[in-house]
């Protein structure tokens, strides 16, 4: 924020730390057990999500490496004793040709005796497709662990990377309508209250029907209908502060407007956004979830929580639940640690709100 | 007046403070305290010496939480101990027999009930009348307490009454119940000087008439030398002095006693340098270095001239109209340079405000302000950009003034990066360097934050970060008002000798009298916007003119008066 002005080397190399806000909030932060811990799921969450997004992991999310629906792994014992019988009788069934007509009827039939033929050429080495995966398969047979790692990552991307265009919007937009106030902050109000009017699903419905799908859209989708906390927030901290004594007094020094507004009030509400930043990626992954269950979401090529949501009506329907579990352990896990964790921040960083 | 009944005793009082990561503050250090029965005790000591913590100690209102108070500790009341009570016996008692009141009347009183309704719910709850009974009760209190036309006023929300208003209703739902301690803490601080008069003068007569206790709660020794019969002063928690108010004032045994009396400005005379505290704690004592004269001779060169300088503001008045408030009107004055002109007034008399627009932090709706020959509020931005740095302004409250995310360093190389003062870094760093050693302040300060440091030294921070720019003019906005006397004679000193120094003009605008009458040369007395008068400051003292100045002066604290009762 204060490129400006460089700190210091220290002058006669005095023992002293001098604390600034950062380091006496990071301090209190270390203190909550709680935040710590969630702080540690939150960062093995992000890792997952870094890695995913480069794919270092997850990649391979696609491959179908199971049969369909394949049981976890600790459940197959049970499942192969009472799948077999039935799953013999199936394969025996699928070896024999199906014949309902003659090769001659049949006007395909030359062709298709062709391709018997030349069938082992083509044959690929094909891996056997696996009983039973560790946590279960899907439909088509691909592995439940590595499409949740995979969903998380995009959900991650999805979520942090539109809380910050959401917080951008509503920072900059805020904080101009706090700062200036005037018809500036009139006009800013009706655009805010014309978005606040429609219920917030229905925007972001309407809006995701004409963007159609894809990750990029959905960030920019939820970072137009989510701005409006923000803006609200920023502009009365915008409000509040302008006339505080130390921003009359860099008016008094001759600071300008943008560099009152972005060097010396930001940074006093960097703890409010920090903490907005992290309820709005919470905000977005559930978001997304629900985007996605609904079919406005992530593209058919890609993978996320919601996505994958999607798919388990139909799973559930035939005792397939691992799917589900899975999605919802990750998730919860997610949404549950980073709210803790933005319980810790507002503590540590805004010590007066809970006093 | 010593060997009376004693109705409150603390007994070796120690309370400790949880830190974050220190060992536990030690904010009473094992105090011992008498109040005896129709007497009015004034507990006296700044910021930090424990007076509040021990009136909240005895109303047990100090958060559980944080504080660890010694097992040992005894607060006897009437042979009851307050520490040892709980829940409904203690409620009881606070209120009923031990009543409190406020410094903030406004954030003391409930802003959705009326002034009537709080009081009767008061009479209610503690002396168990009907409706019917309490509410006439309280118009009785209303009347006791002096508000004005109290029919009208018992159906008044809080914030349609004034400050001294306020005050008095607090002062009413505090002796609705006829407590046998009344606890003020700092009842007239937030108060204009001739509004503290009238309740001191108040609560002097309703403890007088209703033979009941006074714990009076003061940093102002000044203050309190009229109407206490006992003076304990403490200091970092511990208590330096507990005498007779005539012992306190005529005969102080305390070093410290001593320079609390002596470094407050005094009306009768103007030391060259005020006396600090150090002065006192050192052996051998204060001497005085002589006195100073002041006041502007016919060939001053003039840095400022204001001519007839304006402002309103629009309030909305109606659902379309507007009203205009003039908040100054018609105000000009001549600044000379190496002088200062002092800017006296009570809350709402628009002194603050004719700071505020010299520099256009509020923009004037009329008149000049000269400098060089230039009017500053006729230029436009740009050009006034140039005249920032020559006339500055230092504010009340210095832990406002300072960004908290800044360091000491970026504040003060802030604007002489903004005017182009030093060429890099390096340069500016240094000069910040001497900058805070000029005001008092180690070289290493310049690493830490605002938060790190006490009143007085952010308020010498904000001074030096105005001498980065060599201001001609500095505007001191009731800038030594918020620290306590010792601290505030240190920076006045400060002041003195930059002007000394630097030939700097100072517009010092301020409430306290008696700090307006040290600094200034020139005195311009302002009530409701316009000046009420104008001339040397010492002139002025002597020989007010006009009527409202009179009252105005008339209000100072007298301090000790020899024992014969000011106030009736």
């Amino acid at each position: 924020m204060t490129s400006t002005v460089q700190a210091a080397p220290a002058m006669n190399s005095t023992p002293e730390v001098h604390r600034g806000f950062w380091a006496l909030g990071w301090r209190r932060l270390k203190r909550d057990k709680i935040a710590m811990v969630s702080l540690m799921v939150v960062g093995a969450f992000l890792a997952i999500a870094i890695a995913g997004w480069f794919n270092i992991i997850g990649d391979g999310w696609r491959k179908e490496v199971a049969v369909p629906y394949a049981p976890p792994s600790w459940l197959a014992q049970s499942a192969d004793e009472t799948l077999p019988p039935a799953e013999e009788e199936a394969g025996a069934r699928s070896d024999a040709p199906i014949v309902t007509m003659t090769e001659a009827e049949d006007p395909i039939g030359k062709e298709l005796a062709i391709a018997r033929q030349n069938m082992g050429k083509y044959a690929s080495v094909e891996t056997p497709l696996r009983e039973s995966l560790p946590f279960g398969g899907d439909l088509r047979g691909r592995d439940v662990i590595v499409k949740t790692i995979k969903g998380t990552s995009t959900s991650v991307f999805v979520g942090i990377f539109g809380a910050l265009f959401t917080l951008l919007l509503g920072t900059v937009l805020g904080a101009i309508s706090g700062y200036f106030g005037g018809k500036v902050d009139d006009f800013l109000n009706w655009f805010y209250s014309v978005f606040t009017s429609v219920p917030d699903m229905l925007l972001l419905l309407s809006f995701a029907a004409v963007a159609g799908r894809g990750i990029k859209t959905i960030i920019i989708v939820m970072a137009l209908t989510s701005w409006t906390g923000t803006y609200r927030l920023v502009r009365a901290e915008y409000l509040k502060l302008k006339n505080r004594e130390f921003v009359q007094a860099a008016s008094a020094i001759g600071a300008s407007d943008t560099r009152r507004i972005f060097v010396h009030i930001l940074p006093n509400i960097s703890h409010l956004l920090l903490v907005q930043f992290s309820l709005l990626t919470v905000a977005l992954i559930k978001y997304e979830a629900i985007l996605s269950f609904l079919g406005f979401g992530v593209g058919v090529t890609q993978v996320s929580l919601g996505s994958m949501l999607a798919e388990a009506p139909a799973e559930l329907v035939q005792g397939v639940w691992w799917q589900m579990v899975a999605v919802t352990i990750a998730m919860s896990l997610l949404v549950t640690a980073f709210s803790l964790l933005v319980d810790g921040l507002r503590d540590a960083f805004d010590p007066k709100a809970n006093k | 007046m010593s060997q009376q009944e004693t109705l409150l005793s603390i007994r070796n009082l120690n309370v400790r403070f949880k830190q974050e990561d220190a060992e536990p503050f030690h904010a009473l250090k094992g105090i011992n305290l008498d109040i005896p029965k129709n007497t009015t005790v004034a507990l006296v000591g700044e910021s930090g010496s424990g007076k509040s913590v021990t009136s909240m100690a005895i109303m047990q209102l100090l958060p559980a939480m944080q504080t660890l108070i010694d097992p040992a500790s005894q607060i006897l009341f009437e042979g009851r101990n307050l520490l040892e009570l709980e829940g409904a016996e203690l409620r009881r008692l606070r209120g009923k027999d031990i009543a409190m009141i406020f410094q903030e009347p406004m954030s003391s009183l409930n802003p959705v009930f009326t002034v009537g309704d709080q009081i009767v719910e008061t009479l209610m709850l503690h002396a168990k009348l009907s409706r019917s009974a309490a509410a006439k009760r309280a118009l009785e209190l209303l009347i006791e307490v002096g508000l004005p036309d109290p029919e009208k006023k018992i159906k008044a929300y809080p914030h349609e009454l004034s400050g001294g208003q306020q005050q008095r209703v607090m002062i009413a739902i505090a002796i609705a119940c006829e407590p046998k301690l009344l606890i003020a803490d700092e009842p007239t601080t937030a108060l204009d000087v001739t509004i503290q008069k009238q309740i001191l003068e108040l609560i002097a007569k309703l403890q007088a008439r209703r033979g009941m206790s006074v714990l009076f709660i003061t940093h102002d020794l000044g203050l309190v030398g009229e109407f206490a019969d006992k003076v304990v002063v403490m200091r970092h928690g511990e208590i330096r002095e507990s005498d007779d108010v005539k012992q306190i004032f005529e005969n102080p045994q305390d070093a410290y006693t001593k320079a609390l009396l002596a470094c407050r400005p005094q009306l009768d005379h103007r030391p060259l340098r005020l006396p600090v505290i150090d002065d006192f704690m050192k052996p051998g004592g204060y001497v005085s270095a002589g006195e100073r004269q002041r006041g502007y001779s016919g060939d001053d060169e003039i840095v400022l001239d204001v001519q007839g300088l304006a402002k309103s503001f629009d309030i909305r008045h109606g659902l379309f109209g507007k009203k205009q408030f003039h908040a100054v009107k018609n105000v000009s004055f001549k600044l000379a340079r190496g002088k200062t002109l002092g800017i006296v007034g009570e809350s709402g008399s628009g002194k603050t405000t004719v700071g505020l627009t010299l520099v256009r932090l509020h923009q004037a709706t009329g008149g000049k302000a000269l400098f060089e020959g230039k009017d500053l509020l006729a230029m436009s931005p740009k050009e006034f950009h140039a005249y920032k740095r020559r006339i500055q302004i230092i504010f009340q409250n210095p832990y406002a003034s300072l960004n908290p995310r800044f360091t000491v360093e970026q504040i003060l190389s802030e604007p002489m990066m903004l005017h182009g003062i030093g060429n890099n870094p390096a340069e500016r760093r240094k000069m910040a360097q001497d900058l805070l050693d000029r005001v008092g302040l180690p070289a290493r300060s310049l690493l830490k934050y605002p938060h790190e440091f006490s009143g007085g030294q952010r308020q010498r921070i904000a001074i030096a970060r105005c001498l980065t720019m060599k201001p001609e003019v500095l505007i001191c906005d009731e800038s030594v008002s918020a620290l306590d006397v010792s601290v505030q004679a240190q920076v006045l000193n400060l002041l003195q000798d930059l002007q000394d120094e630097f030939k700097l003009s100072y517009l010092f605008i301020s409430h306290d009298l008696a700090v307006v009458k040290h600094i200034s040369d020139q005195v311009l007395v302002m009530n409701k916007g316009e000046v009420v008068e104008q001339g040397n400051a010492d002139a002025i003292y002597r020989q007010p003119q006009e009527s409202y100045t009179k009252r105005l002066l008339d209000s100072i604290p007298q301090g000790w008066t020899g024992g014969a009762p000011v106030l009736a």
